[in-house]
């Protein structure tokens, strides 16, 4: 079975909910689609994240009601650095989509989803734990898995498999 | 709208009787909390004001590992995640590398894994209905409970020579034909297991002491439990109807017929009962797997990916150059990112994997169920008894390995 090739035509894929919602609600909120392997991931600024959540999670005919997971993926040493990457899930309609947002290295800090879904607390605790992503707007952005006095993100790129020596 | 519960006080706080707030340390060595779960609570006299999940002491970073690994050599680190249920975390993340690389697997390991899937979800629930029904005090059940479930641990070990630790699905299909004898032996057990699951309910459902310390305890509204993330029994427990068996199904579960147990009360005795029925289902999906069962391969046909026959190997130079290289430096994968969604025992447990074009992953993340139900626990417990926050944790089934990764 060979692979199809990636649609990232956005004109393509306006049949899918939630991005027709997306380029109808404003253009510019859409940065780049790619349609893989049946999986549909949006890129939007990393600005209009939150908007962009509780757009598709009120959506009428197809609520992505269900954060599904929320994780982060460093792309070290290229620039922008980090992608935060949210797969949202409606329950009614069984589609799903995944939203990314990228970020710089230097200044990785993005809006929280936690008034959307109250579900993303705890994901941003992790993802701001083990990469350092700040969550701006975040009730209680504590480190969850290391513990406190922790120094480093263990899972970016530029941090060694064994930890410091 | 649902709000995440708030905060603890860390110092107590006055209440409304003009008493103060008292904190409370639950764990991470308690009984009840199965395995190294924190539960830090604020209590007035003996009602839970806020609850504050202390996670972590079981991370052993293998989203990292998982990195430095090829592909092939990731399996054996899934099964350390949900320590119930490898065979789920072995599929999820198999399924996942093989969307990746576009394989197709035969029928008989489709139809395979879907039996040990259920099995291990047999085995997954009996753990916890013997766990949870002992936190209440009923001890028997966790006796009879364990019977079973050696059953089928010896089925895992006839399989794969390991009871829990199986690593028993490879990329590209299994590691193994069953041995002569499997599907007899669990033809034998299935056909049995029905009446077991009633003796365990004659213990429970009707018992008085069991149903005043579950029913209308640890309640959770549909609208909640979405919005906190809930997945599996918790979710349908509280009426919302998902299982991603029936609703996005993968390694044929199109093929199995069974009904998706869901109840409205959101409360413990309500996920006591999915889970119970699910039991049913499990050993229903066993049967027609076991009866239906193909033949052919296991593997699938794809020398660069799949490990050649042992006989292969050592009479033919092909086998052996492949063998040789898929040992030493691993296959590829073409660049691209997916995420597997599987129905554990325990919920949703997704596999996100991104590729960058190489033989090792550039990054595995594990959605764990009980990650996320962790977080719907604190608000099932606002305003409960310190002795229900014992039957709130057995009701969401907990996992740590699952939980820290």
């Amino acid at each position: 079975m060979a692979l199809a090739t990636a649609i990232t035509d956005i004109e393509q894929l306006k049949s899918h909910p939630a991005l027709g919602r997306l380029v109808e609600w404003n253009s510019a909120a859409v940065l780049e689609v790619k349609f893989d392997r049946d999986e549909l991931t949006i890129w939007v600024p990393k600005e209009s994240i939150r908007e962009v959540c509780s757009i598709l999670r009120d959506l009428a005919d197809c609520p992505f009601n269900f954060l599904a997971d929320l994780t982060c993926v460093d792309w070290y040493p290229s620039e922008p650095r980090f992608e935060v990457v949210y797969h949202l899930l409606s329950i009614s309609k069984k589609e799903r989509v995944r939203l990314k947002a990228r970020l710089d290295g230097s200044s990785a800090a993005i809006e929280s989803v936690t008034s959307v879904w109250p579900a993303a607390n705890h994901y941003e605790r992790e993802v701001f734990d083990l990469f350092g992503v700040r969550f701006t707007g975040h009730p209680n952005l504590k480190r969850i898995m290391m513990p406190d006095d922790w120094e480093g993100h263990p899972l970016r790129k530029d941090y060694p498999v064994e930890g410091y020596r | 709208m649902t709000q995440f519960p708030t905060a603890i006080a860390e110092s107590g706080r006055e209440t409304a009787s003009g008493d103060r707030t008292m904190i409370l340390n639950m764990g991470p060595q308690h009984p009840s909390t199965h395995g190294v779960l924190r539960l830090v609570l604020e209590i007035d006299g003996e009602t839970v004001v806020g609850m504050k999940p202390e996670i972590g002491y079981l991370h052993t970073g293998i989203e990292k590992t998982c990195e430095a690994k090829f592909y092939q050599q990731v399996v054996p680190l899934t099964d350390r995640i949900d320590y119930l249920c490898p065979m789920t975390n072995n599929l999820a993340y198999c399924l996942a590398v093989e969307k990746l690389l576009g394989l197709e697997i035969p029928a008989r390991a489709q139809w395979m894994r879907v039996l040990m899937n259920e099995l291990t979800r047999i085995n997954s629930h009996l753990v916890w209905l013997g766990t949870h029904a002992m936190d209440l005090g009923a001890m028997t059940v966790f006796l009879y409970c364990f019977r079973e479930r050696e059953d089928v641990l010896r089925f895992f070990e006839m399989v794969s020579g390991q009871r829990m630790m199986t690593s028993y699905f490879r990329i590209g299909g299994l590691a193994l034909d069953p041995p002569l004898g499997f599907f007899e032996k669990v033809k034998k057990f299935a056909d049995r297991f029905p009446g077991n699951v009633d003796e365990y309910e004659n213990l429970l459902t009707g018992n008085p002491i069991f149903t005043m310390r579950t029913k209308g305890v640890a309640h959770l509204s549909a609208e909640d439990a979405i919005a906190m993330g809930a997945c599996g029994p918790t979710l349908r427990g509280s009426g919302v109807d998902i299982d991603l068996r029936r609703d996005a199904p993968y390694t044929g579960y199109e093929n199995f017929k069974f009904k998706v147990p869901v109840r409205t009360e959101g409360d413990v005795f309500a996920r006591y009962l999915c889970r119970v029925a699910e039991l049913r289902e499990s050993i229903g999906i066993v049967q027609q797997a076991l009866a239906g069962m193909p033949e052919g391969p296991i593997k699938a046909d794809s020398p660069k990916v799949v490990l050649p026959d042992r006989e292969k190997m050592k009479t033919q130079m092909e086998a052996l150059i492949y063998h040789f290289k898929i040992i030493t430096e691993g296959f590829t994968v073409p660049a691209g990112e997916v995420y597997q969604a599987v129905e554990s025992p325990r919920g949703e447990m997704g596999y996100y994997i991104v590729s960058d074009g190489t033989a090792k992953p550039y990054r595995v993340h594990m959605r764990g169920p009980s990650f996320a139900n962790l977080q719907a626990l604190a608000k099932m417990c606002e305003g409960q008894l310190i002795a229900d926050v014992v039957a709130a944790i057995g009701s969401i089934d907990v996992v740590l390995g699952d939980i820290d990764r």
